[in-house]
């Protein structure tokens, strides 16, 4: 607003009162625009703190595009992929890298509405093929697995000691069908019902006592206690191994989710993206992903 | 006013998005969406039920507080603000500390029991939350009253109970009613501390605002057309405390 009028030092009264209009109406676009960008990320996890994503065209390029690299990823990869910074700067120095960890779906509406992004890593590839077709990113690849695992609470550690056992807990927490650790969940219920009897599904499900928004959500209810036992992915466990017992699901029951990776369409430094994407694919990466908790890429996986 | 205004418009700048970016037949899908329902007659009930609990304790609550110069009472109106500026998931997390399974407050339930995943749990958490408004906007309506009515009326010979229903009670409705209204407004938009500490389980303990975070998960459209409904209701209970509270004061006239 300065520089505005510093540069007309000497307008005319008509000219001022033109102005002042003008002036009001931007400070309503501004107030308009601020809006949106809460409505775009609207419902956020308080537990998530996140940088608001640029905004899409106002900001004059700068001077050295290449030097920022933005990324958003399933809020799961938060470790990995801050680890996964590190080794980055080692071979780009002077490259900020800026992350946005939030929901799969969350990060789909905020790139819908326009957020800016290089690299899009999703722990679902429903999300990533939707955004496919709405032309947002490019081509996407699976870079890595997650498996999900039973985890019981101490007080009953002793009781459910594999999927079979389930139906015991007097209190189960899953994910919601809508998010998809839920679905995985569901699905890895089903298959169950098939070898451990055709009400196994039932019978579990008559003892869940919330269908949780998300991973987190599940682990916290398990390892305070509250919950005698969840389903959650193995890359969650982190700190929370110490609080909960760990039952592997038997592979043939099991359903594994696949994390797509995509360049972003329209972010402003592409070749620092396709660089992460080499980092992530690369054996380096593969190996962080392992250390966070991720399965070893399956070497079927071709580019979609 | 221009800048008065300025602030009005940003406020209504997002219901005003929301509305816009939802056409009619949106809306009314999301009417006939499968958690909508169920959603809304939870929200209603354990709302209602909050805010008689807020009301019937915090009227005599806020009332003490207006009336003592003792420093532990100053003390208590700090610790009964607090749960307003606690972040709610952090207020979830708290109340399962206290109220869990493994809570401190846990040797009061039979071993292996808690009220956590329970509709009273949806209670509790909006009671925790929402209180605050209540009691603070109470407390400022006594503290506003005229004293030398209340001492004429003791000179008269009325007793405190009477001084309390006849004058004190009548003449402070405006600021509880404003404070009911708050309150009632914040437990109907609790999410946080509710999903950490009752959970989400329809017709149980998904209110409103978890079902639109459950739909927000697999269709925007859907978590778009169920706020309109929450604002809706919202807007309509605003509406009707409003001249509910305005009612007393055109009567004086």
């Amino acid at each position: 607003m300065k520089a505005f009028d510093s540069q007309r030092p000497r307008s005319s009264p008509a000219a001022r009162r033109l102005a002042k209009p003008a002036r009001r109406s931007i400070a309503a676009l501004m107030a308009v625009c601020l809006a949106s960008v809460v409505l775009a990320l609207g419902g956020c996890r308080t537990e998530k703190p996140k940088p608001a994503p640029p905004p899409a065209k106002s900001a004059p390029a700068p001077s050295k595009p290449e030097q920022k690299l933005v990324v958003f990823a399933a809020a799961s990869l938060r470790e990995a992929f801050g680890k996964m910074a590190d080794e980055f700067a080692k071979s780009h120095a002077g490259v900020s890298v800026t992350f946005n960890f939030a929901g799969t779906q969350e990060i789909r509406t905020q790139l819908e509405q326009g957020a800016v992004a290089d690299v899009f890593a999703s722990a679902d590839e429903r999300h990533m093929k939707a955004l496919k077709d709405a032309g947002k990113v490019e081509m996407w690849s699976v870079f890595t697995e997650n498996e999900p695992v039973l985890v019981v609470s101490n007080e009953q550690r002793g009781t459910i000691r594999s999927l079979a056992d389930l139906p015991l807990a007097n209190r189960i927490v899953i994910g919601v069908e809508e998010v998809p650790i839920g679905k995985y969940t569901l699905q890895i219920l089903d298959k169950a019902s098939a070898s451990l009897g055709k009400d196994f599904r039932a019978r579990v499900e008559a003892r869940v006592a919330s269908r949780e928004l998300n991973v987190r959500q599940v682990l916290a209810k398990v390892s305070l206690g509250e919950a005698d036992a969840g389903i959650v992915y193995r890359s969650d466990l982190g700190v929370a191994k110490a609080s909960v017992a760990v039952v592997t699901i038997p592979s043939e029951l099991n359903v594994i989710a696949k994390y797509p990776i995509a360049i972003v369409k329209g972010g402003p430094s592409p070749a620092l993206g396709r660089d992460w994407l080499s980092l992530v694919l690369s054996s380096d990466g593969q190996g962080i992903l392992q250390q966070s908790g991720f399965m070893a890429l399956s070497p079927s996986v071709v580019p979609h | 006013m221009g800048v008065g205004s300025l602030l009005a418009l940003y406020l209504a700048a997002p219901v005003m998005g929301l509305v816009a970016a939802t056409p009619w037949g949106d809306f009314v899908m999301g009417l006939h969406h499968p958690l909508v329902w169920p959603a809304l007659r939870l929200s209603v009930v354990t709302t209602s039920i909050t805010l008689v609990i807020v009301v019937s304790f915090g009227t005599p609550l806020a009332w003490t507080l207006a009336r003592s110069t003792s420093r532990a009472w100053r003390v208590v109106e700090v610790f009964v603000q607090l749960p307003a500026v606690i972040p709610p998931a952090v207020a979830g997390v708290a109340l399962l500390l206290s109220f869990g399974r493994r809570g401190l407050f846990a040797w009061l339930y039979p071993r292996g029991w808690s009220v956590t995943f329970s509709t009273a749990a949806v209670i509790m958490a909006e009671v925790f939350v929402s209180a605050p408004f209540f009691i603070q906007s109470a407390t400022s309506a006594f503290r506003r009253l005229d004293r030398n009515s209340i001492i004429v009326a003791r000179t008269l010979g009325a007793f405190p109970l009477r001084v309390f229903t006849r004058i004190e009670l009548p003449l402070a409705v405006p600021g509880l009613l404003a404070g009911a209204a708050m309150s009632w407004a914040r437990s109907l938009g609790e999410f946080g501390a509710t999903l950490m500490f009752a959970g989400n389980l329809s017709g149980k303990t998904q209110t409103l605002p978890l079902a639109i975070y459950t739909a927000f998960e697999s269709d925007l459209r859907a978590a778009q057309a169920l706020s309109l409904v929450l604002i809706v209701v919202a807007f309509g209970v605003l509406v009707v405390v409003r001249s509910v509270s305005a009612a007393p004061r055109a009567r004086e006239r």
